[in-house]
């Protein structure tokens, strides 16, 4: 008798353990881990893989890409497909197990794209390094002014080129540069001015002073008489960046020579990521 | 030996009992929210608010010093603020944080997003007790501050803060969403603007303004840009028309409704708009506020919450000074199929409390809620943008009215665009309406706007709209927002009276063998007393 109370209540234990445990394996979204734990667990599968899928990156994208001459004169909302260098990507934005990032790319020739919400899974976004060319096919779109690649498919292709950043200082004001847009660009001898008209002090958290810690940092520079607004933008060089912590240092009066990549928001939207050693 | 044998069973039917009962609920449990008797005041209390503002550094102060006044009634009291711009990020953070049991204190939020919070145990605190405490509640004895009463919370404002019966959240402002419209050229292309939009006149002016002329620009504005019709919130856009339509979105359970021959005729109305450039929307354009403000669109639907960027003389703006052009701005209501019936969403932030060990802090947490919804914060709020108060107490304060009255008086606080779009709220509340919020609300909301995204593009990039396309388009949404899971997750478990199919083998077996394991633990119990009383 005491034997079989044993038994049934063990049964009855494990059963219960056993029903309680399928349902952890549906977990509600609520469920998901701290993202500093899913940012570990990440890293270490990166690693371990990152080899075996650099190998096994799958051709999808048979055509031949286009040249940029043929990308700049496609019409908006068409299909494109084109061919570059990841200069720099900006934060991975997840979702269930495909998220996206947006991509600065460029080639050798001076064709520079951005690519908007470039599908990938977190593991993809790791192997996207600096330099490594991509081929993409999807649709060109412009965006308040900023022209970009969405909804697109993309591929890995062999060969590296990083480029060097053009000056663009003189085109500062000009028509011309827009035909720079999307570039990794320098702007040289620039002063630091006042971040807006109702304070001294040299940058802002938002574009009005309404952020903080951790938000995008806008600053006013000029040149020739003409001030423009740069940004850092916390998605591409976070507050642990060197741009970032070197801008909360800026003075009104600094001169200083900047780099960055020519982003468009209703005119010119410098993203800023690094200062020219002098 | 008896003593052992004794112990021994009431050791395992204690494991077994206390694993039963607490096995299924998790190891992140927290007990349930109980009001304390009074609030520790000699206790040092540190509570972290996630705030959302509109990229608006007046919004931004107004916080400041609603922490700065409350933290000087309530010197023990520290309030710590994040400040995000986005729901969505608000969300995401709150979902990483509550894993690790580092939630906020305070959150301002979406009630959709609230129902996936609560999917943990005991994660948000349920308000009801607090705010009918006598002593701490809504308008309490013992509150150091003005609070409005339960009564005048506006009963609507309130009734979106709760789900399943239970109220989770307190309203913050509530706003809805308005249609700006450039009413010099709707009389430029020879119309007249009606008080009431109506979808026929609404795509019928933006079909005439796509007209060009010889040179190639277009005829009203005589530029090369003009998309008369941008719409922000392409999800709202759909909701908004499917319920003025009476066709299906959801049931109040969760199951969903939204693939509907309806939604089919909404879909290829938009995509003949589309076609023609009369139409577009803020994801494939950009803000309506820029296009508008730069005479480049007609009819920009927005939330009321983005009035002051709205107009040729908008206080705020993204675009340069000399893109803007003069023109007369109008406020109307979303454009409606019946004028007679209008109905409009109701929107806007609420404030939820996180459940914490110590009950003291979540008594803290709801005095500072409470002191969010008082006249001093709610009514300079409001002004920021075309928010409401939600509360009569604040809307009816001869310091509001006064506010109202003065509509025109500046392009700055008196933004005669922003007051009435917060007017066009206060007029017209008894019109709005809110989603049923469930787990998945969020994803089916996203859906719903992304149908029409997915249409606007199609026809962009010269694809054929027809039936085919629609019914791949359903199934692609389903699954990307996986609402096949979520209709079936709420049909399980809301709504008692649904055949719920048979019970699993594992269940079944489990279920026997408790019953089995009673049966023997009651007849082991009672030849043990049978044996005792014969040897007595």
């Amino acid at each position: 008798m005491k034997k079989a109370l044993v038994i049934m209540l063990t049964s009855a234990v494990m059963m219960a353990a056993v029903a309680c445990g399928s349902n952890n394996t549906a977990a509600p979204a609520a469920e998901a881990p701290a993202e500093e734990a899913q940012a570990e667990a990440t890293t270490q599968e990166v690693e371990s893989e990152v080899m075996d899928e650099t190998e096994d990156v799958e051709a999808n994208i048979p055509e031949d890409p286009m040249t940029y001459e043929d990308y700049a004169a496609a019409e908006v909302d068409s299909e494109v497909i084109i061919q570059g260098a990841i200069q720099a990507k900006q934060s991975y934005y997840a979702q269930d197990d495909q998220g996206s990032a947006n991509i600065y790319l460029q080639d050798e020739n001076g064709g520079a794209y951005f690519l908007y919400n470039l599908p990938c899974t977190e593991k993809e976004y790791e192997l996207m390094e600096i330099g490594k060319f991509m081929k993409v096919k999807g649709y060109k779109a412009e965006w308040s002014g900023e022209v970009e690649v969405i909804d697109a498919i993309w591929q890995f292709e062999d060969g590296e080129y990083i480029a060097e950043p053009e000056d663009v200082t003189a085109l500062l004001g000009t028509d011309e540069l827009i035909n720079k847009q999307n570039k990794y660009v320098c702007f040289k001898g620039v002063t630091v001015e006042p971040a807006g008209e109702d304070t001294d002090a040299a940058y802002l958290y938002n574009w009005d002073g309404s952020g903080s810690e951790g938000d995008d940092l806008y600053f006013n520079v000029s040149v020739n008489g003409q001030t423009y607004s740069f940004t850092v933008e916390s998605n591409l060089c976070g507050p642990d960046s060197d741009i970032y912590k070197a801008v909360k240092d800026f003075k009104v009066g600094d001169v200083i020579d900047l780099v960055g990549f020519l982003y468009w928001y209703e005119g010119p939207n410098p993203h800023i990521t690094g200062i020219l050693a002098q | 030996m008896k003593t052992r044998k004794r112990f021994l069973a009431v050791l395992l039917i204690a494991v077994f009992a206390v694993l039963s009962l607490t096995g299924c609920h998790g190891s992140r449990g927290r007990a349930a929210f109980q009001v304390p008797e009074q609030l520790d005041e000699s206790a040092k209390i540190e509570l972290t608010f996630w705030a959302k503002n509109d990229t608006n550094k007046t919004q931004t102060t107004i916080y400041e010093k609603a922490i700065s006044d409350f933290e000087a009634l309530y010197p023990n009291i520290k309030v710590n603020m994040r400040l995000y711009t986005d729901y969505g990020k608000i969300y995401n953070d709150v979902i990483t944080n509550i894993a690790t049991n580092t939630t906020p204190n305070i959150c301002i939020t979406y009630p959709d997003h609230i129902a996936t919070y609560m999917t943990g145990d005991n994660v948000v605190v349920p308000l009801d007790s607090l705010m009918g405490d006598e002593r701490y509640g809504l308008a309490g004895s013992e509150l150091k501050f003005d609070a409005p009463s339960k009564e005048e919370i506006v009963p609507q404002f309130l009734s979106e803060c709760a789900i399943g019966g239970t109220t989770y959240a307190l309203p913050y402002m509530r706003s809805t969403e308005a249609c700006y419209v450039n009413k010099t050229f709707v009389e430029k292309l020879g119309y007249e603007l009606p008080d009431v939009l109506t979808w026929d006149f609404v795509w019928e002016v933006s079909e005439a303004a796509t007209k060009k002329d010889a040179d190639g620009n277009f005829a009203v504005n005589g530029q090369k840009v003009m998309i008369p019709f941008i719409d922000k919130s392409t999800d709202n856009m759909m909701i908004q028309m499917l319920k003025q339509r009476d066709a299906g979105y959801s049931t109040d359970s969760g199951e969903v409704e939204l693939f509907n021959d309806t939604t089919k005729e909404i879909l290829m109305t938009v995509a003949e708009h589309a076609k023609t450039g009369a139409f577009s929307t803020f994801k494939i354009s950009s803000y309506p506020a820029n296009f508008l403000d730069a005479g480049q669109c007609i009819f920009a639907i927005d939330s009321t919450a983005g009035a002051t960027w709205m107009g040729s003389h908008a206080p705020l703006s993204d675009i340069s000074k000399d893109k803007f052009v003069e023109f007369e701005t109008a406020v109307r209501m979303f454009p409606q199929y019946d004028p007679e019936n209008p109905r409009m969403i109701s929107q806007g932030p609420s404030i939820c409390i996180f459940n914490k060990e110590d009950p003291q802090i979540v008594l803290a947490s709801w005095l500072f809620t409470q002191y969010l919804i008082s006249n001093d914060v709610q009514i300079a709020y409001s002004q920021t943008e075309g928010y409401v108060p939600v509360t009569t107490k604040a809307q009816n304060a001869a310091e509001y009215q006064d506010y109202l009255s003065r509509s025109g008086e500046d392009n700055n606080l008196y933004y005669d665009v922003k007051i009435s779009a917060a007017k066009l709220l206060i007029d017209n509340v008894q019109y709005t309406f809110v989603t049923p919020v469930f787990n998945g609300s969020t994803s089916l909301r996203d859906a719903a706007g992304q149908l029409i995204e997915n249409v606007t593009k199609s026809v962009r990039r010269k694809a054929t709209v027809d039936d085919a396309y629609l019914e791949n388009l359903f199934s692609e949404v389903t699954a990307l927002y996986r609402l096949d899971q979520t209709s079936m997750r709420n049909q399980g478990t809301e709504g008692g009276d649904k055949d719920m199919g048979p019970l699993p083998t594992a269940s079944k077996a489990l279920l026997i063998t408790l019953g089995v394991t009673w049966v023997l633990i009651g007849a082991y119990y009672i030849r043990e007393r049978m044996k005792a009383s014969q040897n007595n």
